[in-house]
């Protein structure tokens, strides 16, 4: 259902034993980088209620096509093109107008364009690396690509990454904002990372894994993936006889 | 068994990772050509009501060392206490500031510089005010959920003291980690991750 007016309560408590903690020593950099004492709650004020909020006119024409964004005329990024689409939605199941949703990937070969990757893989002229996109009225988001690579990274001596797509959200409250990944259904590289396995409960994980959605697919051009991403929830509050947002 | 109360759950974080600027200020990191400007900056433009203000921030981590690869976002009210946000309920905020900051630490030093106007006061819940602050949220490569903490003005000793987030904090010898001291315009903030002088971070 949509929402006439904006919402004004505060939101549902993160349940923070479905994040990862911030200490796990699997994932070596988190160890000098985790805050060892707990964190402070409070009842959520305006700071926390309030979040900004971007219009379409912020977006380019192919800002949510990375197989062309950053392509040369008459070119396109290397690589199997996908679809990945889906909603954001939060905890109540409202699906959330207006949001900002950027994602940054590796190329297909797995090497992203940044000066810190010295991975081997190489570069593809065609391929920048990041998208975005505004949510529609009913919270739906997509965008066009390729499937990006695994690939190595320094934790242990042999530890790789499976292939996903960074995501950013904003929500309509500044503590909605969220980072994720986005892992690809039936990698078995999944189950094998120390980033993923930061993460303690098996359906958490399964919460970023898109699905292969073969109706999706646009034949002979791109196969579809589906990713939901849900936010926190908001309590809501007793406005002329209705509870605001149910 | 009674009814279920169909609730989703919210997404599992993960790390922003090392290369987050690719996704959120390409333009930084020279990727050039996608989007005009990366987004977040600048805070104020000339029309923008109220006392500018400069804040310089760095992040350290459990050795001391300052993070080279961090990117902090900024959320604040406007010069009169109000945010620019639909789910601001009290008046409309100066349209000449949005209010949000997305800052990049400089890849060599681990700095961050940003102008912005010093925030108005906003309301707890009860109604008592609470002191001039920035809100902020923290990812980078090696924290796995973005951590949100805030800013608080070193010349408002007053307010602070009154502070109804800060003087509820049990350890009170702490509340030093959250106020930037000013110097002329600037205010010099500096976030330790761990150690003794760790930062209070909210669970809000
Ligand atoms: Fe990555």
């Amino acid at each position: 259902m949509r929402n006439d007016r904006p919402e004004t309560g505060g939101f549902f408590q993160r349940d923070r034993l479905w994040h990862p903690p911030a200490l796990t020593p699997g994932y070596k950099t988190s160890v000098v980088r985790s805050p060892q004492r707990a964190p402070i709650a409070f009842p959520h004020t305006l700071s926390e209620v309030t979040g900004p909020t971007f219009g379409r006119q912020i977006l380019g024409e192919l800002d949510n096509d990375l197989t062309l964004n950053y392509a040369r005329p008459g070119e396109s990024a290397m690589g199997p093109r996908i679809i990945v689409y889906g909603r954001v939605l939060d905890e109540r199941g409202v699906g959330m107008s207006n949001v900002l949703v950027e994602f940054w990937q590796a190329n297909a070969g797995g090497r992203y364009r940044h000066k810190k990757d010295g991975y081997l893989a190489p570069l593809d002229p065609n391929f920048g690396g990041c998208g975005r996109t505004i949510t529609d009225e009913d919270g739906n988001y997509a965008f066009r690509t390729i499937m990006p690579g695994a690939y190595p990274w320094p934790n242990g001596i042999n530890d790789w990454r499976p292939a996903h797509i960074h995501f950013s959200v904003f929500g309509h409250g500044f503590v909605q904002r969220l980072i994720t990944q986005m892992y690809f259904e039936g990698d078995p590289m999944i189950w094998q990372c120390p980033i993923v396995a930061t993460i303690p409960d098996r359906r958490a994980v399964e919460g970023l894994i898109a699905a292969l959605d073969m109706q999706a697919t646009v034949p002979m051009d791109a196969r579809a993936y589906k990713f939901d991403i849900v936010l926190r929830g908001r309590r809501s509050t007793l406005f002329e006889n209705r509870l605001e947002g149910n | 068994m009674a009814q279920q109360l169909g609730r989703l759950k919210e997404s599992a974080s993960q790390t922003a990772g090392p290369y987050v600027h690719i996704g959120l200020t390409p333009n930084f990191c020279d990727i050039s050509g996608i989007y005009p400007e990366d987004l977040g900056q600048p805070l104020v433009n000339d029309k923008t009501k109220g006392e500018r203000v400069a804040v310089v921030m760095r992040i350290f981590d459990g050795t001391g060392t300052p993070l080279k690869d961090v990117l902090v976002e900024t959320w604040q009210a406007d010069a009169e206490g109000l945010y620019n946000s639909p789910s601001e309920t009290r008046g409309a905020a100066d349209p000449n500031f949005q209010g949000w900051g997305r800052f990049p630490s400089n890849m060599e030093t681990g700095e961050i510089r940003f102008e912005t106007v010093k925030p108005g006061r906003v309301p707890f819940p009860d109604g008592r005010m609470m002191a001039p602050h920035i809100s902020l949220w923290i990812v980078a490569r090696g924290i796995n959920l973005g951590l949100s903490t805030r800013m608080y003005f070193g010349d408002e000793a007053k307010a602070n003291d009154a502070d109804p987030v800060l003087t509820r904090l049990e350890h009170q010898n702490r509340i030093a980690t959250l106020i930037a001291p000013r110097d002329g315009d600037t205010y010099t903030f500096d976030i330790h991750l761990q150690g003794d002088r760790e930062t209070v971070f909210f669970d809000i």
